[in-house]
């Protein structure tokens, strides 16, 4: 109960931001798992009222990670601090929480500010504050100031957490990365959008509307562009649009199937899945020049490729076993290995960034949920328990998947840990929310 | 092969031997239209004339029929499969009589999955169902330049429900003139 009420308190702090998100996250899942940090309100030292709460981005973020718990700020010893100069460890000797993040905000000009924050071990201060003897210098662990713009809040907001999340886990964060996805709303003309949002669903920006089905979404390995799947010529093509200067490039259109795009990679090529010479079959076409070169040959479905992280090898799901299932395929030799045995169907695979484990879609006793495989051991794990789940996408610090899911009847967005502790999902007003991918660090 | 050509040939001049019998019957009838006017005052003098319904031969009977089973336009699929049922050979023994007979006439296949299973697998899927119906009109005789195939996979359902019966609905290959 007092969970569900800090939790409330939360959600109202996020209601009250002034860019409200059009994906609210609900953490369905594996809060009590997580590490208790305390981020501390920033303090305004500006005339009037304070700009966007920046804590409250850090404080999200750090929650969303399924990593942490941030504490509830009522409950913290100090108030109003905003430097370590002002931190009295003797004070917070009974907080349990590893660290603390607080900072202040101040004006710096026309449009400008001075955001300044620190991080403090709050462990090693507690143990210092036990002994006597206080050192500062000991247990600040990282102390930053920069200047940005109020357009910037929650861009910097996001840098702060990606700056704690590494500091305190040794990965590296992914709060500074976006998502692309579909939206399909059936009451109007132009039914598919595809989206670009900021990785928590904020500031979500319309690519492209169309009166046929978009699909696909999937990000080049430099964040510029997005490759995706597009009908509005009543056949599917292949395009390739830049998302600064918004101009598309027509990549594909053979007749029958063009599909299933995803970028190598170095950037240059897309694997892809075409159905010119009859069944579907993976080939690597180069952006620049158009040239394709087919990699599979089977009179079974071959679709889905997937790239290795050293760009020699390819995943696909492959229906030659009489089931789809997961294979690879080396490029320079053409050598088909199955991948995948354990349930009825394995399907959609790709390969988390550290070349480790496979994310892929797993049926089992005819549901469809998002797998993980450790590629050495061998070991499958289901990770989620939604309904017909499809197009998993991997964060690029590997720690979380993104995918399709189906909740009280509709298509929304959805988000497991790759261990599988934390869960959560993005609920949406408007239509259905379906093909999300995780851009690669911006 | 020699046969095959004069199956060919026959397709076509059947048509064309059908129509100009139909050009013939409505000179005549427009002949007996014009005797109509010509004793109208007949009709004047108080008589009425009623008639009956021409009795339909085998063949026009059967051609209604056609027209009838051609408004079914819809042939459904058991989950990942992409066999036609024996229950649609009446529906597309109607469509691909009527394409042998118009040979001008062009036909958009679609094939559709309903939502389990990858985006990506079900246009697969539903690519296979759209050829499997375009096979099956091609072995009738319908020439696979009439054709086209499109799969729409998963990305335009008929119902939303997600339920058995909602996915049965989905799984489809809609014959589109």
């Amino acid at each position: 109960m007092k969970i569900l009420a800090k939790w409330l308190a939360l959600a109202v702090l996020l209601c009250a931001t002034p860019a409200k998100a059009a994906l609210d996250i609900v953490i369905t899942e594996g809060v009590d798992a997580a590490r208790p940090i305390a981020v501390m309100p920033f303090v305004w030292q500006g005339p009037g009222a304070p700009p966007q709460a920046i804590a409250d981005v850090v404080m999200s973020d750090l929650a969303r990670s399924g990593t942490f718990k941030p504490l509830d700020e009522l409950g913290l010893p100090q108030r109003n601090i905003g430097a370590l100069a002002q931190f009295q460890p003797s004070s917070w000797s009974s907080v349990g929480a590893e660290a603390v993040v607080l900072g202040t905000v101040k004006p710096y000009g026309t449009d400008q500010y001075l955001v300044s924050f620190d991080l403090i071990d709050l462990v090693k201060a507690q143990n210092q504050a036990l002994k006597g003897s206080v050192s500062a210098t000991e247990f600040l662990m990282d102390s930053r100031q920069t200047v940005i713009s109020a357009a910037q809040f929650r861009q910097y907001g996001h840098r702060i957490s990606d700056i704690v999340y590494e500091k305190l886990t040794g990965i590296r964060g992914a709060f500074l990365t976006r998502i692309s996805y579909v939206v399909v709303n059936h009451t109007q003309k132009a039914p598919y959008q595809l989206m670009v949002a900021d990785y928590d669903g904020f500031n979500e920006q319309m690519l492209l509307r169309s009166p046929e089905p978009l699909m696909s979404p999937t990000w080049s390995p430099d964040g510029r562009r997005l490759a995706y799947v597009s009908f509005e010529n009543k056949k599917a093509e292949i395009f390739v649009q830049d998302l600064y200067t918004q101009v598309r490039t027509k990549v594909s259109s053979f007749p029958g199937i063009n599909g299933a795009p995803a970028f190598s990679p170095d950037g240059k090529s897309l694997a892809v899945t075409l159905s010119k010479d009859g069944q579907p079959e993976i080939y690597v076409i180069d952006i620049a020049t158009k040239a394709i070169k087919r990699i599979t040959n089977h009179y079974a479905i071959d679709t889905e490729p997937s790239w290795y992280p050293d760009g020699k090898s390819l995943i696909f799901t492959s229906e030659r076993g009489g089931r789809p299932q997961i294979y690879r395929v080396e490029l320079s030799s053409g050598k088909v290995s199955r991948e995948t045995f354990e349930g009825e169907w394995n399907l959609g695979g790709s390969i988390t960034p550290d070349g480790r484990s496979m994310i892929f879609v797993n049926r089992t006793n005819g549901k469809f949920n998002i797998a993980r495989m450790d590629l050495n051991t061998r070991f499958m794990q289901v990770l989620t328990s939604t309904r017909l789940d499809e197009s998993p996408s991997v964060a690029p610090n590997g720690t979380m998947v993104i995918y399709g899911t189906t909740h009280q009847g509709k298509q929304v967005l959805a988000a497991v840990s790759t261990d599988g502790r934390f869960k959560a999902r993005l609920p949406v007003g408007q239509g259905e929310v379906k093909s999300p991918s995780w851009s690669p660090f911006l | 092969m020699d046969l095959n050509k004069l199956l060919k040939a026959m397709l076509v001049a059947l048509p064309i031997m059908a129509i100009s019998a139909c050009s013939s019957t409505s000179e005549s009838e427009t002949d007996a239209m014009g005797s109509t006017n010509g004793s109208g005052s007949e009709l004047n003098g108080g008589i009425q004339t009623g008639g009956v319904g021409a009795m339909l031969s085998s063949e026009e009977q059967q051609r209604q029929q056609l027209e009838e089973l051609r408004k079914e336009h819809i042939i459904y699929f058991d989950f990942d499969r992409s066999e036609v049922q024996t229950e649609f050979a009446a529906v597309l023994e109607a469509h691909g009589t009527y394409l042998v007979e118009h040979p001008s006439v062009r036909v958009l296949i679609e094939g559709h999955a309903d939502e389990r299973g990858t985006p990506e697998y079900n246009i697969a899927l539903g690519e296979r169902r759209a050829k499997a119906v375009a096979k099956y009109l091609q072995g009738m005789g319908v020439q696979p330049s009439q054709m086209s195939v499109v799969s729409y996979g998963e990305e335009k359902p008929l119902d939303f429900s997600r339920t058995d019966e909602g996915f049965g609905k989905n799984r489809r290959a809609v014959l589109v003139y």
